[in-house]
Formats: structure tokens, C-alpha cells, sequence
């Protein structure tokens, strides 16, 4: 592994000799990865990979210079591009928010996945495959499992100097099942970070799943419309990160009168026992680490308090130019890319009603739970569950075909009429933004019940 | 390269190395002026090796660290998949123009000069939008060393133009947006911009729509999001392999409207996804996979093909270096005679779908997409009435671009990059609003 400390020593000199500009920070990065991966009965894919980079952003005058390299014998030539850049993107004022500048080295984490022999991770895979393939009539299955072990260090002009590391493993198991052209799939995610441990014993979820997806080729789809719905926590977390989080990403308002005033904080999104909180400092969550990448340290920023808009998620730039306080909420995927508004852990606080109040009074209505994906544009959304029930007088009955929902966050958030006690978090998630994905995030929520929520189907 | 190869065979029976360099600058506007100007530089090394008939496999970003990369390697060929295929002899490629040294000659002030144009325009018709826009240029390097002797290369260049626009009214939020790509510099964003300002217009109105079933047209841009994602996973050699796919056992048999003709094709000059040879060194070619509805092919990679019997279509993908596994080049879907102005003529009653999102979340395996309608219009009596919210479209390919393909258009555009598609008009599809 390249010495990134020595490069970081170095640079930490380079960046401090230039003058004539507002402000330079530098990452570099080194780390090394490994892959397995099943489809059907056997191993596809084990492959490791090691690597490392870095990237220098300069602001000047309100305008970014970026430069990011594999290559470590040519920084000077890098810092003057990014410097370059800078100087011809601004033509403006720069503003960033105070922070004190930090000199420290965190916390490793707790766990290595790397220190984890290849031979016991593939045995516990070869295993969960065995128990998926008891299940007969199975078209496919896939397992994909990733880990990752990754030192940083973080400098800029105002004097910080950070070494982090962080650890992370996802596992994602799939059923695919196949009859007469009809193909349907169950699958769950899961991850921690880098606790092997975790990933362990899963033998009855696995089969739950492969049991599921046969079961689906038979099962009637959902009739589309509205319908009164119930999210379990998984898929509500998914919601919560999608639909409300990423509009909390002050980057997407900061510049725009329009969207501000959208967002205005006070404004009533939903209803008084809504409490929705970013969290960047849980640990042994994936979304939680000890600084982002411009060296602000993680909090836990209450969103929404009692129903009321009440906070948002920024970036030095975002917080300096909105005249709020920075959150610690840029992060970057790794070293090729600039650090932009990003979500931690993101989750609804736990209510007070239990699953059987919220499905008792429910005279038809859609019980989903789990999920294939979401995605936003804002105002509107899109997220599917991976399995769904319809709930007929009370009552949980017939399984349906996985189902997608949609809505406008605005309404569907004031829709919301029941939050369980019942708060759980998901680590299975990566987080997409700007072409910057996936990023170790989790979300998490109590089962919410929400009226009108329209469904697509035939 | 030589060197890592010849290392590598001190410990494995065969050895693949494959090593890409790219360096981009990316220009980049949001909320209407330029916020920066960047300068990536990236190395990419993987090794591929036989050892003990399995594959094991490592990647690297440092060209000097060779004996880490044969570490890797070899510590996963211990439990890496059996090698059931050969890597590829030396074999002449049919010439493919993939880079233009121009492009390295369009300064980072022209590259700004060309958003500013965009978002002009853009402002220019309304001055209430909020545009980001990005121009980049791409210079790259591939290289591809194997112990059968072996030994191809080529650079590729990439010019991307994109414009995103957004109006907000209260909590409505209106997106609009195109991009281009080619190995070679765009000068000018005439086209985009005449996209975007016509999304704008037709857009200007709100339209009320109901649940039912009605006539869709879908958009270049509508086909993209709502309808290859299926048809290209089925396809997949893989999948068929792996009886994931509807079209197992299909190949000759008339699964699709005779008017759908759809082919992967690697061999357009300049165009983004064209190259001589795919990421193991095999040979690119045109490859019909569906021809009159009758299913002709799918696509393979050296492993797939090997697997299921046949040999590889020139499509083993290495995204990031990962291992290679069948991915699409570039897909033609073949034009027809109807103009989309005769297209919605035909319609009393429907919806021109411009972007479908969350379409791929659906059972995409069984052919499926279900997604909202981020922009896509009502159209009553053969007119656009105005923009379509809160709804939803519901389909399935097999049936859709069987019984109810009404017409393909004559106005096929390249989008994203690595598809080149005309408007397709159907003519019955479950839609859900409220």
C-alpha cells in the first residue's frame, strides 16, 4: 500500500505554499476490497481489489477547482489544475462556514473484514446458498457479498489533519423463481460495519426468501389505486430516506428562492408525532462515521420535530450561504469525486401505536414490506416493495405480487396517520446521487400506516 | 503490462491483464452559473489468472504494486469459478474510429462557453428556471495482454453535453432535460436545447388524466427508461443461462411485433459505446437479437458463452474492472415510417411518456415496468393538452410490443449514450392517477 501518510505530510506542505487563493483541502485514500459473488448453485465471481488515490478542491471566489489521481509523483501538477479550475470558476465571493480546525486520528473501527480469511467467508456463503436451493422449483439465485477496509486522511489550509479508517460489509441474497414465462424474485440486504458476525445465522431469513419467491408465481397482482397502506420498517425507511431526506439535502435549495421558500423551516410537513432525525453518530451503523469529507465532525440533526420542518442537511458552503449552522453532511464516494449533501442514518422516531392497532380499523388496504429500490425527483417518488398483503377487515390476507408505489412526498407525508413503536434499522441500503453511489448509508423506521397512497398495477 | 504477465504465468497456467488509463475534465454548472471545473486522472490494472483450472482475480490503481496484484489473484483462484473457456487467440478487428484527437484541443473556456449557451437559452424562454449543466471531455487508454500472445489496444475519447432544468410553482416541480454524447468534440448544443425548450412548452400547461387504460407513445427518452431495461436483461446470455430469462428456448420463435427489429451494435464511429474489441480482447460485431419480433441472438461474454455452448458476441463488459460478465455495447432499435406528429394525431385520448421514473424497480425479469410519470403529457383529440402529475403507467414488453405495438417512429436519436431508439407508440397501457 502506497505510504498515504507520507503523501498527506507532503501535500499538507504543497497546499499551504499557494497563495492568492481562499481555501484548499486534500484527501487521500488507500484501501482494499473484496468480492464474492453466487449465481444459481455455484460461485461466480471472487475477486479482490486494492487501491488508492487522492483529490485536491480549491475554492476561489466562489468558484471549485477539483483535481483527483491515481498517480502520486505528479501533485504539484494536480494542485495547480484544481487551482486553475478555481480561478476560472469564480467570479464571485466564497463563503464557507466556521469550523475549528481538527488535528486528530479517530477511532479505528472495531473490525477488519480484510483479517477474515477468503475460506470462512465463502463457507457461510456455500451455506446460505445450500439452505436457498432446499427450496425446489427455483429458477436462479443470486448472493452478492462485498467487504472493504479503508484508511483516509484529510487536510486543509486551515490546519486540520484527520486519519479515519472505516470498515463495511453488504451481503444481498436473491431467490429467483420461473413458470411459464412468469418470473418473480424475493431477496433481503443486509450489512454492518465490518463485523462479520452479523452477516451470521440468517438461515431462516434465507429460506423465507426463497420460499417467497415461488409463492409469487402464484399470487394475483395488486389492482392499481389508492389504498389505505401499511410500510413495515424496512420499506418506511426507504421512504424516509427517499421521498423526505433527500429534499433535506440543502444543496438542492440553497441557490434557488423558489425552493427555499418551499422549505422554509417551521412550515408543518406532517403529523405531530412525525419526528424525523439524520444521524451521522450511531455506532455500528454504516451511515455513521467521526468526520465528513471537508473535516466537520457528525451530529444528529433533528428534520422534522412534532410535525414541523425543523432542520436540514449541509455542507460548509450550503450552511455559510443559508446563514445556518453545518451539520456534518458532505461526504464523497471516495477520492474521484467531490464531497456533496449526503445523508447518514436517516430514520422516523418511534410512535406509540403497535402493528394491530394501526391494521385493526383498516377495512381494505395494502400491507408492504421490504424492497427492490426507490428513487426521487424531489417532489415525487417512486419506491417498491419486494412483498405485499392486502388487509381485508383487520386482517392480514392473500399475498400479492410485489407492488410500487408513488406519490408526492408533500401529501403523503401529511398522510400519514399512525407511527408504530416498533423503530428498526435497515443496513442494507447504498445511497445514489449525482452519479456518486452507492453510499454506506442506513435508514430506519417504526411500521407507519398512511391513507391514500396511489399504487401502480393493472 | 508485459512484465505483470510474465510474472503472473511464474504462478498460473494462463493470464489476462487488462489496464485502462482515462482522464476527464468535467465542467460543471448548477442553479444557473458555473461551480467548477475539474481534472480526474485514473489507472485501472486487472488481473485475470488460470490457476489449477479456476479463475482468481485482482485489481489495482498502482501500477507498481505487481506483487500485490498477483497476491490477489492467486489467494482467489484457490475458490474462483472453473475455467471452462479460453482466452482469446489474436484475431484481426474490423477498424472502429473511437477517439478524436480533437478533442483534446476544445479548451476548458469553450467547454464553459457551451453551458453558458444551454442554460441561456434556457433562461432565455423562461427566466424562472433553475438549470444545471454539465460539459466534460474524456481521453482514454485500453489495453489488453493475454498468455495466448494476445495483444490489443485502442484510445477513446468522450464528449458529454447534459442540461437539466427545474421550475418550481408552490410544491409543483417541473423537470426537464437532455444530453448527448460522441467520441468527438459537440461544438454546439442547438440540439438540447431545441429538446428542452420543447419539453418546456409542451409542459406549460397542466393536463387532468384518468385510471384507465388509453393509447402511450413513448418518447426516445420514454423508450430508454420504460422498456430496455427488460428487454436487454432478457436478452443477457446470462440470464438465459440461468433460466432467469422469459426467453429461454425462444431463439427463432416470434415473441415481439414483426416491426420490432432490435440489434447490438459496436461498430458506429465515434458513437459511445463503439470499440474494436470488448474488454477480453474478442472481436466486436453486429448483433441482431431481435429481427421481425423473431428472437435472434443474445449476448455473450467468454464465460456465458462457454457455459451455455456457444461462442462469445464480442459483449464481455468490464464496468469499474470488475470481471467481465455479457453487457450491451450499443442498441439499435430499427426505425419505422410514422412521424410522432402523426403518432399523437392518431391518439384521442392518451399520454406521451417522456421519462418514466423508477420503471426498472419493477419485476424487470417477467418484463415488467412500473413507474410515475416524471414527465410525460396528456394528449386529447391528436393534441398536446399540457403536463401529466400523480400518475402512474403499468406494463409488460412481452404483450406491449406484441399485441399492442401500433407504430414505430421515424425519429430515432441516440439516447444515453448507448442506445439509438425511435418513438415507439402502443396501443393500450394501464395507467393509474389520481
Amino acid at each position: 500500500m502506497p505510504r498515504i501518510e507520507e503523501i498527506a505530510q507532503e501535500l499538507n506542505t504543497l497546499i499551504k505554499s499557494v497563495n492568492n487563493i481562499d481555501y484548499i483541502e486534500a484527501r487521500l485514500e488507500a484501501g482494499q476490497s473484496c468480492r464474492l459473488s453466487y449465481r444459481g448453485r455455484s460461485l461466480e465471481t471472487a475477486a479482490e481489489s486494492s487501491g488508492a488515490g487522492g483529490c485536491i478542491r480549491v475554492l476561489n471566489k466562489g468558484g471549485w477547482g477539483f483535481a483527483s489521481f491515481n498517480r502520486f509523483d505528479t501533485l504539484k501538477s494536480a494542485l495547480e489544475r484544481a487551482c486553475d479550475g478555481a480561478r476560472l470558476a469564480g467570479k464571485g465571493r466564497s463563503q464557507l462556514a466556521e469550523i475549528e480546525p481538527v488535528i486528530t486520528r479517530a477511532q479505528p473501527p472495531k473490525h477488519n473484514p480484510l483479517l477474515i480469511n477468503l475460506r470462512d467467508k465463502k463457507a457461510l456463503l456455500d451455506s446460505y446458498n445450500e439452505t436457498m436451493w432446499e427450496t425446489a422449483n427455483l429458477s436462479t439465485s443470486f448472493i452478492g457479498y462485498g467487504d472493504s477496509f479503508k484508511k483516509s486522511y484529510f487536510i486543509n489550509t486551515e490546519g486540520s489533519f484527520i486519519e479515519q479508517s472505516r470498515s463495511d460489509i453488504t451481503l444481498r441474497l436473491t431467490a429467483v423463481a420461473g413458470k411459464n414465462g412468469n418470473v418473480e424474485q424475493s431477496g433481503i440486504s443486509l450489512g454492518s460495519t465490518g463485523d462479520f458476525d452479523q452477516i451470521k445465522g440468517l438461515e431462516n431469513e434465507v429460506r423465507q426468501i426463497a420460499n417467497k419467491a415461488v409463492a409469487l408465481l402464484e399470487a394475483p397482482r395488486a389492482k392499481g389505486g389508492e389504498y389505505t397502506i401499511i410500510l413495515d420498517p424496512i420499506l418506511s425507511g426507504v421512504f424516509t430516506h427517499e421521498a423526505f431526506g433527500h429534499l433535506s439535502e440543502a444543496d438542492f435549495v440553497y441557490e434557488n428562492a423558489r425552493l427555499r421558500e418551499l422549505m422554509t423551516l417551521g412550515k408543518v410537513f406532517g403529523p405531530a408525532e412525525l419526528n424525523i432525525v439524520d444521524n451521522g453518530t450511531i455506532p455500528n451503523l454504516r451511515g455513521t462515521f467521526a468526520y465528513d469529507d471537508e473535516g466537520v465532525k457528525s451530529e444528529k440533526t433533528y428534520l422534522i420535530k412534532d410535525g414541523e420542518l425543523v432542520g436540514r442537511l449541509h455542507s460548509r458552503e450550503t450552511a455559510a450561504i443559508m446563514g445556518e449552522k453545518p451539520t456534518g453532511n458532505a461526504r464523497a464516494m471516495n477520492y474521484r469525486n467531490q464531497p456533496i449533501v449526503r445523508m447518514s442514518n436517516t430514520y422516523i422516531e418511534p410512535g406509540k401505536a403497535s402493528f394491530e392497532d394501526m391494521l385493526s380499523d383498516i377495512k381494505e388496504g395494502i400491507y408492504v414490506k421490504n424492497w427492490y429500490g426507490g428513487t426521487t425527483s424531489m417532489e415525487m417518488f417512486t419506491f417498491s416493495g419486494g412483498e405485499a398483503y392486502m388487509i381485508r377487515n383487520g386482517k392480514l390476507a392473500e399475498l400479492l405480487k410485489p407492488v410500487v408505489l408513488t406519490g408526492n412526498v408533500f401529501t403523503t407525508l401529511a398522510n400519514i396517520d399512525a407511527i408504530g413503536n416498533d423503530l428498526e434499522m435497515n443496513q442494507g441500503g447504498g445511497c445514489g446521487k449525482n452519479g456518486q453511489a452507492p453510499l454506506p448509508v442506513s435508514n430506519g423506521s417504526p411500521h407507519i400506516r398512511i391513507q391514500k397512497c396511489l399504487i401502480g398495477g393493472s | 503490462m508485459e512484465n505483470i504477465l510474465q510474472q503472473a504465468l511464474k504462478k498460473a497456467e494462463e493470464a489476462e491483464v487488462f489496464a485502462f488509463t482515462d482522464e476527464a475534465v468535467p465542467v460543471e454548472f448548477e442553479s444557473n452559473r458555473l461551480k467548477s471545473i475539474q481534472s480526474k486522472q485514473s489507472t485501472v490494472i486487472a488481473l485475470r489468472i488460470f490457476k489449477k483450472g479456476r479463475v482468481g482475480y485482482g485489481l489495482t490503481t498502482q501500477p507498481e504494486e505487481i506483487e500485490k496484484l498477483i497476491d490477489m489473484a492467486v489467494e482467489t483462484a484457490e475458490f474462483g469459478t472453473h475455467a471452462k473457456f479460453e482466452l482469446p487467440q489474436p484475431q484481426q478487428y474490423t477498424p472502429v474510429k473511437t477517439y478524436d484527437p480533437d478533442i483534446e484541443k476544445v479548451t476548458i473556456e469553450e467547454m464553459v462557453g457551451l453551458g453558458q449557451s444551454m442554460i441561456d437559452a434556457v433562461i432565455d424562454y423562461n427566466p424562472e428556471i433553475m438549470c444545471d449543466a454539465g460539459v466534460s471531455r474524456h481521453s482514454g487508454h485500453i489495453t489488453i495482454l493475454n498468455s495466448r500472445g494476445l495483444e490489443a489496444h485502442y484510445r477513446n475519447s468522450l464528449f458529454n453535453l447534459g442540461l437539466g432544468g427545474n421550475l418550481v410553482r408552490g410544491t409543483d416541480m417541473l423537470f426537464v432535460g437532455d444530453g448527448q454524447s460522441s467520441a468527438r468534440p459537440i461544438l454546439n448544443a442547438r440540439n438540447i436545447i431545441q429538446n428542452v425548450l420543447q419539453q418546456l412548452d409542451w409542459a406549460s400547461e397542466q393536463a387532468p388524466v384518468e385510471s384507465k387504460k388509453m393509447p402511450v407513445v413513448f418518447t426516445p427518452h420514454g423508450v430508454e427508461s420504460a422498456l430496455i431495461a427488460p428487454l436487454a436483461s432478457a436478452l443477457n446470455g446470462k440470464m438465459v443461462l440461468e433460466k432467469a430469462s422469459p426467453l429461454i428456448d425462444k431463439i427463432g420463435h416470434q415473441v415481439f411485433n414483426p416491426a420490432l427489429c432490435l440489434t447490438d451494435d459496436a461498430s458506429i464511429d465515434y458513437q459511445a459505446g463503439s470499440a474494436p474489441f470488448d474488454d477480453e480482447g474478442t472481436a466486436t460485431r453486429i448483433t441482431p437479437l431481435i429481427e421481425n419480433g423473431v428472437i435472434k441472438n443474445f449476448y455473450y461474454d467468454l464465460h456465458t458463452a462457454a457455459m451455455a455452448g456457444t461462442q462469445s458476441t464480442g459483449n464481455g463488459n468490464r464496468s469499474g474492472g470488475s470481471l467481465p460478465s455479457p453487457g450491451i455495447n450499443a442498441l439499435t432499435i430499427q426505425p419505422g415510417a410514422a412521424s410522432l406528429k402523426e403518432m399523437i394525431a392518431d391518439i384521442n385520448e392518451g399520454l406521451l411518456v417522456e421519462h418514466l421514473m423508477g420503471a426498472e424497480q419493477g419485476n424487470i425479469l417477467g418484463g415488467e415496468f412500473s413507474g410515475n410519470v416524471l414527465l410525460g403529457y396528456k394528449i386529447e383529440n391528436g393534441t398536446i393538452k399540457g403536463r401529466v402529475k400523480n400518475t402512474m403507467v403499468y406494463g409488460n414488453v412481452y404483450s406491449l410490443l406484441y399485441n399492442h405495438l401500433a407504430a414505430i417512429g421515424n425519429d430515432s436519436r441516440w439516447v444515453g449514450g448507448s442506445l439509438k431508439t425511435p418513438s415507439i407508440y402502443c396501443s393500450e397501457i394501464a395507467v393509474s392517477s389520481k
